[in-house]
């Protein structure tokens, strides 16, 4: 698969660690979410089959993290985007 | 109709006109006592099981596809009992148990050959780790044995021994793990299950779940409404797909694992053989292809095909052990889809929905699971209670903090 890095263009997903659902972007507070919130975000995932955000780290590369958007039934890549740009769109600071 | 030596020399006597479909073919009925979304080998010996040890009931085996279509008849065939943890090894061992009956209990050759199973040592520290494994299995009334360097050699002389990275310092053996025919125990199971009534229902997809306060009513499929008091779920690869018309989202991710299969060869290993520091394993079929593999893509994947970096990789696993195999040619690779949990181990488990029970999870270790899986699935949808090495299986023990965790990995599915 080749993933197109926004900065970097087309590279071997071989360069890149995956990690998994882009939902993972929004962990809750530690202080304040519940046991259950706790649990949710971290042991259960959506799974689609179809089209999938998901975050992928450029470890041979510029160290970026990215939200690729990718359909798991065809492998085929339709976005990508770096994952700073997402979660300040989603109102964080960084 | 049984199967007997007999039985062959006199249909060949006779031309063979006497046999029969192995299974029927037959219309779903408007309602189950149980139905069983999935025939694979889990759901097939789910249903041969509850049919057969628990209940005399009305039971459906609803499949997508065709029976063992899926992971069954695409995985290396290999059926061991050499875990750790004592939440996984009592359930493994009643498996491997199970095994070694299978063939007389539902009279079908399924080709269980317990030619053993060794996982290689390089360091002092795995040796550390293996001779604990091994105490751990003993205690659980399994077999292990440690080999020595030597010992090994003596079986596979042509092993890169002196690999600077990985040198083979011994192994790891149980000898009554081995291999099995995988898509004979898919039939052998749905023979047994279809001779004892259950409806083995093909190309009947389930589109949905019915479920009125609280409460499972049956089953939305592409051939109709199918009402049912229980319902199980066995499609490993596809958990998510199926549970989340229940609204549930699992602790599984779908991965995508490769497996190859070399051209034939004279006999060269008569066991299964791990490498596990290289991401490797491998065993010899009866038609004397190597069957190998190593680790999954590492990406969400449904496609049932995987990508060309993991193929150069198992291949250069196969390079540092046994150099020689780059002579062989690759005849065949194709790929599954894995129920990945998040601690590595499976889940058999009722859910909040009544009537409404799930088995999955089991990474890419579900074929020598599948006797006993089938047994406790069964037991847990007609006792409501789980079968006793099957108590760790539950949906909560995330919550409660009680992973089954062999490797150690944490909630990183790519990684178990």
């Amino acid at each position: 698969m080749i993933i197109n890095h926004p900065i970097l263009g087309p590279r071997d997903a071989q360069e890149f660690v995956y990690l998994g659902d882009a939902n993972l972007i929004n962990r809750p507070d530690g202080l304040t979410a519940s046991p259950q919130e706790m649990h949710d975000y971290v042991y259960l995932r959506t799974n689609p089959a179809g089209e999938h955000r998901e975050l992928w780290y450029h470890e041979q590369g510029d160290r970026s993290w990215l939200v690729v958007t990718r359909n798991t039934v065809t492998h085929e890549i339709t976005k990508v985007e770096l994952a700073r740009d997402v979660a300040r769109q989603m109102g964080r600071s960084k | 109709m049984r199967y007997s030596g007999f039985r062959v020399i006199a249909e060949a006597l006779t031309g063979h006109k006497g046999w029969k479909p192995v299974w029927r073919d037959p219309q779903p009925q408007a309602e189950y006592d149980y139905v069983i979304i999935g025939g694979g080998g889990h759901g097939l010996a789910t249903a041969y099981y509850l049919a057969k040890e628990f209940k005399q009931a009305r039971i459906a085996v609803l499949e997508k596809g065709y029976l063992g279509g899926g992971n069954v008849g695409r995985n290396t065939t290999i059926i061991r009992s050499n875990y750790l943890l004592d939440g996984n090894e009592p359930f493994y061992e009643f498996s491997l148990k199970l095994w070694e009956g299978l063939e007389q209990d539902f009279n079908y050759n399924a080709m269980v050959s317990q030619r053993g199973i060794m996982n290689l040592i390089h360091t002092d520290a795995q040796r550390d780790a293996f001779t604990r494994r091994g105490n751990g299995m003993i205690l659980n009334g399994a077999d292990a044995e440690l080999l020595s360097r030597d010992q090994v050699r003596a079986m596979y002389p042509f092993l890169n021994f002196d690999n600077a990275r990985f040198p083979i310092k011994g192994a790891l053996t149980q000898k009554r793990g081995g291999t099995v025919r995988h898509d004979a125990v898919a039939w052998g199971y749905a023979r047994g299950a279809d001779s004892r009534g259950v409806d083995l229902i093909q190309q009947c997809e389930v589109t949905g779940l019915r479920i009125e306060n609280g409460r499972i009513q049956g089953v939305e499929t592409t051939r109709g409404f199918i009402g049912a008091k229980k319902v199980g779920v066995a499609v490993a690869g596809s958990s998510s797909k199926v549970m989340a018309h229940a609204g549930m989202r699992l602790p599984i991710e779908s991965h995508v694992l490769q497996a190859f299969v070399s051209e034939g060869l004279k006999p060269l290993i008569d066991g299964v053989m791990t490498f596990g520091a290289g991401h490797f394993y491998v065993s010899q079929s009866d038609k004397g292809g190597l069957v190998f593999g190593g680790d999954i893509d590492g990406y969400n994947s449904y496609a049932q095909r995987g990508n060309l970096p993991v193929i150069e990789d198992v291949a250069e696993g196969g390079m540092a052990l046994m150099p020689m195999i780059g002579r062989a040619r690759l005849l065949r690779t194709w790929g599954g889809i894995m129920d990945m949990s998040m601690d590595g181990s499976p889940i058999i488990d009722k859910t909040h929905i009544e009537g409404l029970y799930f088995n999955g999870g089991w990474c890419y270790g579900g074929f020598k699971a599948t006797p006993a899986s089938g047994w406790c699935f069964a037991h847990l949808l007609a006792k409501d209670e789980p079968h006793k090495t099957a108590t760790a299986y539950r949906f909560d023990r995330f919550m409660k903090g009680l992973m089954i965790d062999e490797k150690g990995q944490g909630a990183t599915p790519n990684l178990h």
